[in-house]
């Protein structure tokens, strides 16, 4: 069917070939029928024969060679779609001797006019690099144009390719840094994700540590700290502030939006910037937002909820506001509760353990093993971290101690046993009861516990501990390794403290030792044997060793500290694989520590100079240059004051506009990145502008205009100018209205096309929409939620026929 | 950045695979077939496995697995989500995304990946976008096709892929034109044996269908934006304006979106619009268990409570329940176990009720 000369047929031989692909069938043996078709007219027969050159050409390098010269000929195509596509493919097939031939592919599409077959290139970047790690030079140097970039659809694309062929070369970084910082919200939200892992390793590297001098008060004592943070206060927080590095403060700033994006991954990945980077007062900023991803679906909850069991351990403050949203509900699956779990006794406060306490009761009543084994241990783990209720919780787990449930048990017999450990006081009843449950407890585990228990606190229950050694010696080669240790360890014990009674029971149970299967049993056996009863090994007296059996044995242990799993997550970067797995991933950036003297901030300030260079003839023929070099962030956009300028002064006739348009149209590429901000900047500052425009005489309209510009950042200026112009001329206002917006809508949406003929291209595409983001007439709210169809279609009438 | 993608169904066939660098063997899967089994629900399965060489992050929609292979570091929410969004992707496509509809589709499906990621990386996300790219299918247009010929492939760039709203596609034309806000609110809570509410959160959604010509712009502002203090937006609303105006302003994507999503935590009292009255017994006399529950309105201000569905999920010990209702229909799922009560309306003069008896096999021990 592929010989066909119908497209049909070929497009139907090709659909069941990709189908095949799909189902991992092994198709390759068409290889040369389906290369032919790869000069195919028909687009759709092409893009399937695309998906199936992708996925073969490794296999059958001879023959994709043949299809290099339709792809070569392809990227010269007039249309942006083919060339893209061509390098895509191009790039994807995994030929090795093709490599120059796509690094001189890739070299011309990054200069490509069309944004998309940038960003194209700029996946092609790390598809080359893994297939020829020799170019890596070259690609460098083609990624550092593209990092250079301004349009939102390369950025991201252009971060990930620096990720993934060098991310060690920080030194791109540097002059990009305050546009990528200003274009974050734009980008799409995969790209926004890289980005800002990207930028906290950078910051991590160019910043100091906002938190140094408090580092020094409260190194010693951290909690304190945190207590009364919410009493520490503007001052002490104003005092800090300054001390930030101005860029530092504008990635902060610009990636807070973000946590209201829709994407987990962008929400968490802004969380971890904080948590990493920003100053300690601010952190707890995005704990809301964290919270909300709870909701989510399981997956993104359990990956968040890991993040968040890490942050709790160093920032309780941070999520106590938000305790209840960790309370378990049944239809959690297994992970997810014991993650809450985990979160919940790290969270616990004297204030707020009763609640957890409550919930953790009702927890133990589930029907669930390993979560109730969790809960349990759980509540060993709040009381022993706080003093004033662990005699509660143990007499609470000590009446779990008859529940029917034998898992309950047992695990609470586990935790008791640690508890004890911690407390050293007497729990006299506490061990008698324990005592008489070794008869029913059957988990080995707890019988362990127990055993252990008895022979270390045996001069407390003189009388007991010695006939549970009688019981257990009977059922010894019935019980399980961890028991039988345990078995020996309490014979041992007794044996030093009340020979009389035990004597002969120790050696009876060290002789059934001797001969257990287990060879560790038979080692300790042996072991114990020597240093209690040195008489059997030879027929000397006392060894030292022996003499000094009571220290040994009997010496007090420290308690064990229930600590968080997630304590020693700290090494790696929160919400990375690496984090998620606890251990080091394949191709993980370190973060690195903040450096003590932070690098010459000048570093980023060069940004400025090659734009200026290419810019500056074009408007300083033109109109006196307002630009104060002085400024960072305006830089990119003053250029947007230009050309709202020659719009303004082409006003009074209207046929104009369009070649003026065309003349400013190099300007205008630079108005897109800001877009947004433009538009919502503009509309947040007309209501105060206009009066205060309108009470100035006209003449004065130029000079608020320069003073504007020297405003800090330069959106609001845009917006400045525009709404004066508008509000200048009161008795035409409406027409006005349209007529001005209308240059600037034109420019808006279209993305920097390098000629004035792409330009040309691209408005045909846009012009008929004409969106009327600028329009202030668009003011009108919809207000009430309770007819807002209607009110839609009311409003946006008048827009649409502009 | 991903390296391939397994779909699995639930008896453990990889039926479909796609790879974007060098091909993985799906012997890879044999790892999260190992976990699989471990796991007692396929809701246990932990998102992220590490194996030797690759990390399988999986996601399970639908009844169905999702496996990606990662080689190297990558944020796993990352991943996560992107295999989310391809599921939604597909749903949107076919109205619904199961097993039978992708093997009927796989070639779109199989085109749909190859758009939504290049070499890895996410590439065009968007309905919107992709709808232009790839046509979704129809039995219109089938017929059409295999008339004329044409293909369900455009020949053209998405617009929006090039401009800066590159969610929205140009070019759209309605003879009607309207717009439909859905506002969908959650409750979740939890009440203790007493009654009383341990803690209740309320999930908002802002669903929209927005079918208007050219590029409209629109605004939207509420009464009392002050309750929205935790809100998440789709990306075409500009952030600028909510945080100093609270007024949502955006350029909507064409056709069904979720326009904004808000969280009023557990910190405010949410009022919870029903209360259930229960009794319930599963160990009474030898196998049988008792059960009887009443629902009632509460805090409702006045308006009636409609469409109400009450779902238990009950022991695994539990084999089968006779029960009568007052109102409504019962069923009840004896492999999930999951009892569902269809109320409907609830009439304020005579509550709803259900009971019966509760039959159950009487080996464990039941807790409730």
């Amino acid at each position: 069917m592929l010989d066909s000369n119908k497209d049909n047929l070929k497009l139907e031989a090709m659909k069941r070939i990709i189908g095949m692909v799909a189902k991992g069938r092994e198709a390759s043996d068409l290889f040369p029928a389906v290369v032919k078709n790869v000069v195919s007219k028909n687009i759709e027969v092409k893009k399937l024969v695309y998906v199936y050159l992708v996925r073969y050409a490794e296999e059958q390098q001879d023959l994709a060679l043949l299809s290099i010269s339709t792809f070569q000929r392809a990227l010269k195509d007039p249309n942006q779609l083919i060339r893209a596509s061509a390098l895509r493919v191009l790039s994807s097939i995994r030929v090795t001797m093709i490599v120059p031939i796509v690094m001189l592919a890739i070299k011309d599409a990054a200069a490509d006019m069309s944004p998309y077959v940038r960003k194209t290139a700029a996946h092609a970047i790390p598809k080359l690099y893994s297939l020829d790690q020799d170019q890596k030079e070259e690609l460098i140097q083609v990624l550092e144009k593209l990092l250079y970039d301004k349009t939102t659809l390369v950025v991201g694309s252009a971060v990930m390719a620096f990720e993934e062929v060098c991310p060690e070369r920080i030194d791109l970084i540097h002059k990009n840094f305050r546009k990528l910082c200003s274009l974050l919200v734009d980008v799409d939200e995969w790209g926004q994700v890289v980005i800002i892992n990207m930028l906290t390793r950078y910051a991590r590297s160019q910043f100091t540590d906002p938190n140094l001098q408090d580092v020094d008060e409260d190194e010693e004592s951290k909690r304190p700290f945190y207590e009364d943070e919410n009493e520490v206060d503007e001052e002490q927080q104003e005092k800090r502030a300054p001390t930030l590095d101005p860029d530092h403060r504008l990635l902060l700033r610009s990636a807070k939006p973000l946590l209201q994006s829709r994407n987990a991954a962008v929400v968490l990945s802004v969380a971890q910037l904080y948590h990493h980077t920003a100053p300690r007062s601010e952190v707890h900023q995005v704990a809301k937002a964290m919270i909300r991803l709870l909701r989510s679906h399981r997956e993104v909850q359990d990956i968040v909820l890991t993040s968040i069991a890490a942050t709790a351990t160093r920032r309780k403050v941070m999520f106590e506001p938000f305790l209840k949203s960790f309370f378990v509900r049944s239809s959690d699956a297994t992970h997810i509760k014991l993650l809450k779990l985990e979160i919940l006794t790290s969270l616990a406060t004297e204030s707020s353990v009763g609640i957890i306490l409550r919930e953790l009761q009702t927890y133990v009543a589930a029907h669930d093993p390993p979560f109730v084994a969790a809960a349990i241990q759980a509540i060993g783990r709040c009381a022993s971290n706080i003093k004033e209720v662990t005699d509660t919780c143990l007499n609470g787990l000590v009446s779990l101690l008859s529940n029917k449930d034998q898992a309950v048990v047992a695990e609470s017999v586990v935790v008791i046993k640690k508890l004890l450990q911690t407390q050293p006081s007497a729990h006299r009843e506490i061990i008698i009861q324990m005592a008489k449950l070794v008869d029913s407890v059957t988990v080995p585990q707890a019988r362990a516990s127990i055993l252990w228990l008895l022979g270390e606190y045996s001069e407390r229950v003189p009388k007991i501990a010695p006939d549970v050694l009688r019981k257990m010696a009977k059922t010894f080669t019935s019980e399980e390794d961890i028991v039988k240790l345990q078995v020996m360890t309490l014979a041992v014990k007794l044996c030093l403290t009340n020979p009389k009674q035990t004597k002969l029971l120790c050696q009876y149970v060290l002789q059934l030792a001797k001969y257990d299967q287990n060879y560790d049993l038979r080692d300790r056996a042996r072991f114990l044997r020597h240093i209690i009863f040195p008489a059997d090994a030879e027929s000397g007296g006392p060894t030292r060793l022996s003499k000094q059996a009571k220290k040994i044995f009997l010496a007090p242990k420290p308690a064990p500290v229930p600590e968080s799993h997630f304590k020693d997550r700290e090494q790696f970067q929160l919400g990375s694989l690496s984090h998620y797995i606890n251990t080091k991933a394949n191709g993980y950036q370190e973060l690195p520590p903040f450096p003590l003297e932070a690098p010459d901030p000048k570093a980023r300030d060069v940004e400025t100079e090659p734009q200026v260079m290419e810019q500056a003839p074009l408007f300083t023929a033109k109109k006196v240059s307002s630009k104060k070099d002085s400024k960072f962030y305006s830089d990119t956009e003053s250029p947007e004051d230009e050309s709202e300028e020659d719009e303004n002064s082409s006003d009074e006739d209207d046929d104009d506009d369009e070649e003026e348009e065309d003349s400013s149209s190099d300007k205008d590429e630079e108005e897109d990145d800001n877009e947004d901000e433009e538009s919502s900047g503009l509309e947040e500052k007309l209501p105060k502008k206009v009066v205060k425009s309108n009470a100035k005489p006209k003449s004065d309209e130029e000079e608020e205009e320069d003073e504007s510009d020297e405003d800090d950042s330069s959106s609001e200026s845009v917006s400045d100018s525009d709404s004066e112009d508008e509000s200048s001329e009161p008795s035409s206002v409406p027409k006005k209205q349209t007529r001005n917006a209308k240059p600037a809508k034109e420019s808006t949406p279209v993305v920097k096309p390098k000629s004035n003929l792409d330009l040309l291209l691209d408005l045909d595409d846009v012009s008929p929409a004409f969106t009327p983001i600028m329009t202030p007439s668009l003011g009108g709210f919809l207000t009430p939620m309770s007819t807002p169809s209607s009110q839609v279609k009311t409003q946006l009438f008048p827009d649409i026929q502009v | 950045m991903i390296h391939s993608l397994f779909i699995i169904n639930p008896s453990g066939d990889v039926f479909m695979e796609k790879h974007w660098k060098s091909v993985i063997s799906r012997s890879v899967c044999d790892y999260f077939f190992d976990h699989q089994r471990k796991a007692s629900s396929p809701e246990d399965i932990p998102p992220v496995i590490a194996t030797p060489h690759h990390y399988l992050i999986s996601v399970y929609r639908s009844s169905m697995f999702f496996v990606a292979v990662c080689t190297t570091e990558v944020a796993p929410l990352f991943v996560v989500e992107f295999l989310h969004r391809v599921v939604d992707t597909f749903e949107d496509y076919f109205s619904e995304c199961t097993e039978s509809i992708i093997k009927e589709h796989y070639v779109v499906v199989y085109e749909l990946l190859d758009e939504m990621l290049d070499n890895g990386f996410p590439l065009a996300t968007e309905s919107n976008i992709l709808k232009e790219l790839i046509k979704p299918p129809n039995i219109l247009r089938t017929i059409a096709n295999t008339v004329t010929g044409k293909s369900n492939v455009s020949s053209t760039l998405p617009s929006g892929q090039l401009s800066n709203i590159p969610w929205r596609r140009t070019g759209v034309k309605y003879t009607n034109n309207e717009a439909y806000f859905d506002m969908i609110e959650e409750v979740d809570a939890i009440i203790d044996k007493s009654g009383s509410t341990v803690c209740a959160e309320i999930q908002g959604y802002i669903d929209c269908c927005i079918k208007l010509s050219g590029m409209p712009d629109l605004s939207l502002s509420f009464v009392n934006p002050r309750l929205f203090d935790d809100v998440s937006f789709h990306p075409c609303v500009r952030f600028k304006r909510w945080e100093s105006e609270r007024v949502l302003s955006f350029i909507p994507p064409d056709g069904n979106f979720r326009l904004m999503s808000y969280h009023i935590g557990s910190q405010s009292i949410v009022a919870i619009p029903v209360y259930v009255r229960h009794s319930l017994c599963l160990r009474e006399s030898g196998s049988g268990g008792r059960l009887d529950i009443t629902l009632g309105p509460k805090q409702t201000l006045g308006r009636t409570i409609e469409n109400v569905v009450l779902e238990i999920p009950m022991p695994k010990s539990v084999l089968n329940c006779g029960l009568v209702t007052n109102q409504g229909k019962y069923t009840f799922d004896p492999v999930s176990k999951l009892l569902v009560w269809e109320v409907g309306r609830i009439d304020v003069t005579k509550l709803p009720n259900i009971r019966g008896t509760v039959t159950n096999c009487h080996f464990s021990a039941l807790y409730f």
